[in-house]
């Protein structure tokens, strides 16, 4: 685990809470050869012992709810919250549907917000670079050293 | 990890889900384990339920929008059904062009969905290059339908009556060629999903599902056509253009991903007859007053047949919308699938009915 983050390249779960799909197909192309994120130094996993940017999409279902808060609490400090989407920001299209809770931080302090219904991945691209700085700010990396 | 003794051996049940690195979507399984072979498993619904039939209700002409939200995977195929269900209380004939031009953006979509399932069950199979490679032809339509409408999830193209945006003779002549180039490339890809022993070796003999179980678990789609059932709703939608479904016998899931391969061409075809074949004329028609009364449209999306109900009273507001979507009776038959199978056939298996949680669940 020390390796990894001297070699400062953040491992990434994703997680939905109850999206349409269409952020997590953004997603999924992200890691394909036209965008391909892991050029930024990051590798989607499916663990979150192992992940330090959480990547949720959707706005939050009651049931949900408490596997998001689980997952969250799972994953080892210092660790970013990235939501993916208008819903998974601010609950939007679905606001008022019985079922939800609300955007993503209403269970869990989100980091970095993407904008888009659904997001676009050059936007999503945006967002995890963002939170890949933040990230390696809190850890005390330089950006420069992980780059080269 | 739950263990309860049973009379002849130990069980175990084993929870999958709902956060699982072979799912997009939260979806449950509780299997039950005899050593490594599956003897049994419980599908746990609703991570995903947000209530949407209920805030369809809301408004006829908003819901365009957001019914598009029930699944970002065939999102133009909600709004379709939608367009037709409330085309057909206001008694609206929609013009040849418009059905032309919702013919192009469906079967886009449909080639972008298959694409995205076998990209799917090449990954849970772990052969990452075809993955990677099924991914870039993948993002090639989704810049064709970004250029055509604007976006590459929700195509916002529908209206009642019609559709919103006009093909160009420019974009014709594009979407033709486009279609030719990826048919070359795909058909290279077909070669292997076909014959790479790998693929076979994980696919050929899992999750078989019987002509009979498939008839009583009422499966529809790639699904049932790969179980030797012939249902395709595109034979009746499509007039004047041809088309006959794809069928396989053998009902595994090796089946069910050559289904969606050689549909794949087969939508490639339809595409590229019905972008030279375009006709003339206007884009939509104009409605007056509010909506009454009940119906029903089907539609063949991706996953199968699409079902919507709606019944409106002369108001804004609609009484009542009930969607019954594809994935919902094919993830049903999972449990008919599993028993039998190891545990490492779990994700290959599930992929290959292409679960779409957000559509089951709205």
């Amino acid at each position: 685990m020390n390796g990894r983050r001297e070699a400062r390249s953040p491992w990434i779960l994703h997680f939905d809470t109850g999206s349409c799909n269409g952020c997590d197909i953004e997603i999924w192309a992200l890691l394909t050869p036209k965008y391909d994120v892991e050029r930024f130094g990051m590798m989607n996993k499916g663990n979150p012992k192992h992940a330090d940017i959480l990547l949720v999409t959707g706005p939050v279902t009651k049931k949900c709810a408490s596997r998001l808060k689980n997952l969250y609490e799972q994953m080892p400090d210092p660790k970013l919250v990235v939501a993916c989407g208008d819903c998974a920001s601010t609950g939007a299209p679905f606001v008022g549907c019985y079922n939800t809770c609300g955007g993503v931080d209403s269970v869990i302090p989100v980091d970095v917000y993407v904008p888009g219904c659904a997001c676009r991945p050059e936007v999503l691209i945006d967002g995890v670079v963002m939170a890949v700085d933040k990230w390696r700010e809190i850890t005390g990396a330089s950006s420069e050293g992980a780059r080269s | 990890m739950i263990k309860e003794r049973d009379e002849m051996s130990r069980t175990t049940i084993i929870p999958f889900g709902p956060q699982h690195p072979a799912f997009l979507e939260p979806l449950n399984l509780s299997l039950k384990l005899s050593e490594e072979t599956v003897i049994g498993a419980e599908i746990n619904y609703g991570y995903n339920h947000r209530g949407l039939e209920k805030a369809l209700t809301s408004d006829f002409r908003r819901s365009i929008y957001m019914c598009e939200r029930v699944c970002g995977i065939c999102s133009f195929f909600h709004s379709t059904a939608y367009c037709q269900s409330l085309e057909s209380l206001f008694q609206v004939q929609v013009p040849e062009r418009a059905r032309y031009i919702r013919t192009i953006m469906m079967e886009s979509q449909r080639l972008t969905s298959h694409l995205l399932a076998l990209g799917h069950t090449a990954e849970a199979i772990g052969f990452e290059s075809l993955f990677m490679q099924l991914f870039r032809e993948r993002e090639s339509i989704m810049r064709m339908v970004n250029d055509i409408s604007g976006n590459r999830v929700h195509y916002s193209m529908n209206a009642i009556g019609g559709v919103r945006r006009d093909i160009s003779a420019q974009q014709r002549s594009d979407i033709v060629s486009r279609m030719d180039g990826l048919e070359v490339r795909f058909e290279e890809l077909a070669k292997i999903f076909e014959k790479d022993p790998t693929i076979r070796a994980r696919t050929v003999g899992k999750g078989v599902l019987t002509p009979e179980i498939a008839r009583s678990y009422g499966v529809v789609g790639p699904v049932a056509r790969a179980s030797g059932i012939a249902q395709d709703l595109r034979e009746t939608y499509c007039q004047g253009l041809s088309f006959r479904p794809v069928v396989r016998e053998e009902g595994d899931a090796y089946a069910r991903s050559m289904v969606r391969v050689e549909e794949i061409l087969r939508s490639i075809d339809l595409i590229r007859q019905t972008a030279s074949e375009l006709p003339g004329g206007a884009l939509n028609i104009p409605f007056r007053g509010r909506p009454t009364g009940e119906t029903f449209t089907r539609l063949e999306a991706p996953r199968g047949e699409l079902l919507y109900y709606v019944r409106a009273k002369g108001t804004t507001d609609l009484e009542r919308i009930k969607i019954k979507t594809p994935a919902f009776v094919n993830v049903a038959a999972l449990s008919a699938m599993v028993p039998g199978c190891e545990m490492a056939d779990i994700p290959v298996i599930t992929v290959s009915v292409d679960p779409c949680i957000c559509c089951t669940e709205r």
